[in-house]
């Protein structure tokens, strides 16, 4: 590419929306900001609306409804309608909890393509006690009954990390049981929370490596009845994961006040300024936010990304988790093996695996995050 | 529900919910998108699926194929076959 005049980028194929950061979960992995954004900032409908229109305009073709807990939001179903009209295929991804049956059937009615279900663990004590909220195994076990009720497809995701890696059997048992279509096994990336909380959920290298020969043996088992799909923990991979398919390239999150950002965690990389749909038209962002070409395409990278054959398959890995453990955005992401900071993240993370340390879970609140800030 | 990946003069082909045949106009072309998944696919495969109806047997699409492109309906059959039989293994298509 030439930098002096650089081709216009291919439009995003995934626009993620945060509708609210409300969520009657607490997962100490979530994968929202520290910095939660208060109810009152919140986007009204109109400019979702808007903000659909013109994703689907630019080319975009699924739009994940996501939170926090999205249907938190009165006009989930109105906003449901619209982004389906809009000829978005449309996701909810959800936690199930308050989402009751007429309310599943409301947004069949109203468009909803697919819903995702997330289970914090695959037993009721498990679930309930890191979800932290009581009674949240029933009331998801409801919601998946009712999804597939109205002939929708169910995907459950299940984050995993040191406290549940042992139910990775457990839950493909429960996926098949409810009757999903599709399970990711995703396990914990480190930002925000997650990072928060590393020492206590980094799972051991040896127990990972087994959980991923029973997946791949549970694929060949349910070919055809269940897809699973899995998300592999970056510290102990030889390649990092290209973060969000590359920066500015597919995907486009807005968080609940409008903020409009290549990932969801791009905020923590200072000296970005991100605009917001409120005063900008997506096209505009996407073509024309600085913010959005800073990590885009091959320029930006210094060695060791510049010159390697994985460049634009790995993107450079992600910006966050550079600047999160080496101090510079800029630098390999050092989940690659090629990163000179590589030994020394798998050495923390070994040892924190091994730290034993996993009663002092920090679980997401706006309360915690002022406690932490 | 057939669970088989198998198609046959029965097969009442259809896309589930949650499967939708769209054109992608800002990419030009055809689309199969599925929860998470995209599949791009060729004019030829839409032009099968837009008749995979839940209505339709297979004798019925094969003949209207071969109505339309004026070629021999074996030969279409033959590939209508494997194509939906690959469709079906991916969970996007129902019989």
């Amino acid at each position: 590419m030439n930098a002096h005049s650089p081709a216009p980028p291919a439009p995003p194929i995934g626009l993620l929306v945060e509708l609210t950061h409300r969520c009657p979960l607490g997962c100490p992995y979530c994968s929202n900001p520290l910095a939660l954004e208060r109810p009152g900032a919140e986007l009204d409908g109109e400019t979702w609306k808007r903000v659909f229109s013109e994703a689907a305009a630019l080319g975009a073709l699924h739009v994940h409804l996501s939170g926090g807990e999205p249907t938190a939001r009165r006009d989930i179903v109105d906003l449901t309608r619209h982004a389906s009209e809009s000829g978005l295929y449309t996701n909810l991804i959800t936690s199930g909890i308050g989402v009751g049956e007429k309310l599943t059937n409301d947004l069949a009615d109203a468009g909803l393509d697919h819903a995702q279900l997330s289970f914090q663990g695959a037993d009721k004590e498990t679930n309930d006690r890191l979800g932290h909220y009581k009674g949240s195994w029933e009331k998801k076990r409801a919601f998946a009954a009712s999804v597939i009720k109205a002939g929708l497809p169910l995907t459950i995701n299940a984050v995993i990390h040191r406290a549940n890696l042992h139910q990775v059997p457990a839950f493909i048992d429960l996926a098949v049981e409810l009757g999903a279509r599709r399970l990711e096994v995703a396990h914990t990336q480190y930002y925000g929370w997650a990072l928060l909380n590393r020492a206590a959920l980094m799972p051991p290298r040896k127990e990972v490596e087994e959980s991923i020969a029973l997946v791949e043996a549970a694929r060949l088992r349910l070919k055809g009845e269940l897809v699973i799909d899995m998300v592999i923990p970056d510290y102990y991979a030889r390649y990092p994961k290209p973060c969000a398919g590359g920066w500015g390239r597919v995907a486009i999150n807005v968080s609940p006040s409008g903020k409009a950002l290549p990932c969801h965690a791009a905020e923590s990389i200072p000296g970005l300024e991100f605009w917001s749909v409120r005063d900008h038209s997506l096209a505009e962002i996407w073509h024309s936010n600085p913010a959005f070409n800073a990590f885009r395409g091959t320029d930006w990278m210094r060695e060791p990304c510049r010159s390697c054959e994985r460049r634009e398959i790995d993107w450079g890995g992600c910006r966050c988790q550079a600047l999160a453990l080496t101090g510079d955005a800029r630098n390999a992401d050092p989940a690659c093996h090629k990163s000179p900071d590589h030994a020394r993240i798998v050495a923390t993370a070994l040892a924190e695996s091994e730290s034993g340390d996993s009663g002092a879970l920090r679980f997401r609140s706006y309360k915690t995050e002022k406690a932490e800030a | 529900m057939d669970q088989t990946t198998e198609i046959h003069a029965q097969s009442r082909p259809r896309l589930p919910r949650g499967v939708r045949l769209r054109r992608d106009e800002a990419r030009g072309r055809w689309t199969l998108l599925a929860p998470e998944r995209i599949f791009e696919i060729d004019a030829t495969a839409a032009a099968v699926l837009e008749l995979c109806d839940g209505q339709r047997d297979l004798p019925g699409i094969v003949a209207e194929l071969a109505a339309r492109y004026n070629a021999p309906p074996a030969v279409i059959e033959k590939d209508v076959v494997a194509m939906l039989a690959d469709l079906k293994a991916k969970r996007v298509l129902e019989t």
